[in-house]
């Protein structure tokens, strides 16, 4: 929750700022990416995790090791093998019944027993509820950086890891090291980084720990896990087309008209963060660095003006289509295609001529 | 029943500017609010307290003038303010801040008694890590309840909440004991307005101002940059694109028209949209 300071202000008294690692920390080695496994599927976001664990363990010459939890069962089994196909070289496993469903309790006990057996440099999650509630607590029992929400990772020439991210609000990024602790701890959002290709016939060891947790051990208990309804999900972070409207639109009921694009495309509505703000959508359909990051194939942005929070969360589009009548709004900066004209005459014209052009039979449906 | 709400105060994200040329941020002029996640917090509190009687105390870590955030939480309603506010918290990053704020809650706790239930909100908008929530409850062995939707049932004599959580692809329903630490999801309550008498009142609240010291923390190695294991390294903007947008040609022509030509462009270079989408709809 702090913002950052201005960089390197004070050099000398900061405690990551040593120029040597601890001795305690050198046997810190491999790159780990958590596999976030809930009733029996793992979330996409591991697997784009994978791919980028396995450039960063590449670079520095280390193994990538795929961290599976989970109930006894199949489940861990089959995560496991995916985990070696997404490019893992080989598992730490926990199966246990205290681990059948998210608990932070469980969940973060066994992770920091398995950080202390085995000693991970760097260690990736996804920024999901669930990740984000993990990692909070495994970085505070171990005492180490965690870098949230981070757009980009690399490892510079001394080895350390180098965590991209937005900071004072979205306004510009920052990069953030944790140079004398371990693990160097850093979440990533879905959708951030590609899938990577799946390589089938790729295996590895397994090595299975021992994870001792009884269930009267634990205060806090799942009474029910309510699923959402199909029809209330947004899948935003997924999806292939997105129409998305920001405060140019005008008013609430102009909002309509993307919602209007939206359906004849199949595509899913959003927004900009100040909408979900203003209670024009719910929070779920905001997109940017603090709601969803999408990477459709078309992104359609009507009446954004594009801050970087924005432009983050959507530089992963293929082609997008940026509507706004201020010609130097920042979204043109970014965008492939734009259109310096008001959205709110434009979008029903488009949802006009997309109509007659892909359903036609919609179309003639309609004209009866 | 004594509940604790952690707010921030933080620049109005909508009006924050960064000067184009040395990428600072120009903070003259821009207002301050209480981060607004943190609102949902304090009104779940509030809610709370309506049901169950006891007192909220309001607590935030930051420069003197964070005392403006905590008056207006009193003007919500709360009933006691307390501002940790030293300059050796300078430039904490996230575990920093955990420390400081849970040594804080816990001199709360030994001056005015024992504390149920810690609130935050879910993230700041500043920062966005959600990460000192967590913090605070692992530091004091809280049982740790983020992205709840609703408390679903609190009791006092047996010591025991249920709550309601967002989880991926559904709602968790969890049992556990106070005391405990909840990070309330947004858009799940909104906050009151408090009466004339109230707000009167906290105009002229004493606010509970406390330095490290006071505050019985002992350790300064823990607090601020000395406290935090991340370092930033580099504040940037993005590099804009090579190129700019490629502009739809406009001139003289209606809303039909530039939507014929914007749709011809993006088939154009998305060849295989047209199929997907019409297979798609048809499908």
């Amino acid at each position: 929750m702090t913002s950052k300071p201005a960089p390197q202000a004070a050099g000398g008294g900061r405690a990551g700022m040593r120029k040597e690692l601890p001795e305690h920390f050198k046997a810190y080695k491999h790159v780990w990416v958590f596999v976030e496994l809930e009733r029996g599927a793992v979330h996409p976001v591991s697997w784009e995790l994978m791919g980028e664990g396995r450039k960063l363990a590449d670079k520095l010459g280390v193994q990538l090791a795929a961290i599976v939890l989970g109930g006894p069962g199949e489940a861990v089994r089959m995560a496991v093998s995916e985990a070696f196909a997404y490019g893992a070289d080989l598992a730490y496993v926990a199966a246990s019944p205290v681990l059948d469903g998210y608990r932070n309790e469980s969940y973060t006990r066994c992770m920091t027993e398995l950080v202390d057996t085995y000693k991970p440099e760097i260690l990736l999650l996804g920024a999901t509820t669930l990740g984000r509630d993990l990692a909070g607590s495994v970085a505070t029992t171990l005492l180490t950086g965690l870098t949230a929400d981070s757009t980009g990772l690399e490892v510079d020439a001394d080895g350390s890891l180098a965590a991209t991210r937005p900071t004072f609000g979205g306004s510009l990024l920052c990069t953030i090291y944790t140079l004398n602790f371990r693990p160097q701890m850093a979440t990533v959002r879905p959708r951030v980084f590609s899938l990577p290709e799946r390589q089938e016939g790729r295996g590895g060891p397994v090595i299975e720990h021992n994870f001792s947790l009884l269930e009267d051990d634990i205060v806090t208990k799942i009474l029910q896990f309510i699923p959402d309804r199909e029809s209330s999900k947004s899948n935003l972070a997924y999806a292939d087309v997105v129409v998305a409207g920001g405060l140019g639109l005008g008013s609430a009921e102009n909002y309509q008209h993307v919602r209007e694009l939206a359906n004849v495309l199949g595509a899913e509505w959003g927004g900009s963060r100040p909408l979900v703000q203003r209670g024009w959508i719910p929070a779920d359909r905001q997109i940017g660095q603090t709601g969803k990051t999408i990477r459709p194939k078309l992104y359609i942005a009507a009446g954004i003006s594009g801050a970087i929070q924005h432009r983050v969360g959507v530089e992963g589009a293929d082609l997008i289509l940026a509507i706004n009548t201020d010609k130097n709004a920042p979204i043109f900066d970014f965008a492939h295609l734009g259109i310096v004209t008001d959205a709110v005459r434009l979008l029903p014209a488009l949802a006009k001529a997309f109509r007659q052009r892909i359903s036609p039979s919609t179309h003639t449906r309609m004209a009866m | 029943m004594h509940i604790v709400v952690c707010i921030k105060q933080v620049p109005d994200s909508a009006q924050i500017r960064v000067h184009p040329v040395t990428n600072t941020i120009m903070r003259q002029g821009v207002p301050t609010i209480i981060n607004p996640y943190d609102l949902f917090a304090l009104e779940a509190a509030l809610k709370l307290r309506d049901l169950h009687g006891g007192k909220i105390t309001v607590l935030t870590m930051g420069p003197p003038m964070a005392e403006e955030s905590l008056r207006r939480a009193l003007s919500f309603g709360a009933d006691r303010a307390v501002l940790l506010t030293d300059r050796i918290f300078a430039g904490s990053d996230t575990l920093a801040t955990s420390y400081a704020l849970s040594e804080a809650i816990r001199k709360i706790g030994e001056s005015f008694g024992p504390v149920d239930i810690v609130f935050t909100g879910k993230q700041t908008i500043d920062g966005d890590t959600a990460q000192v929530g967590p913090g605070i409850a692992k530091r004091l062995d809280l049982h740790q309840l983020t992205y709840v939707a609703a408390v679903q049932e609190l009791d006092l004599k047996a010591g025991s909440i249920a709550v309601e959580r967002r989880a991926e692809g559904g709602v968790q329903v969890l049992s556990t004991k106070l005391p405990c630490l909840i990070t309330m999801l947004e858009g799940t309550n909104e906050i009151r307005r408090g009466s004339i008498e109230v707000a009167l009142n906290a105009a002229r609240a004493e606010i509970v101002t406390w330095s490290a010291a006071a505050a019985g923390i002992g350790n300064t190695a823990k607090c601020g940059l000395k406290g935090s294991p991340t370092v930033v390294k580099r504040v940037f903007a993005p590099k804009p694109r090579s190129e700019k947008a490629f502009q739809i040609d406009l001139s003289g022509l209606g809303p039909d028209a530039i939507a014929e030509s914007a749709m011809a462009e993006i088939f154009k270079r998305l060849p295989s949209l047209e199929k997907e989408l019409t297979q798609t709809l048809q499908g």
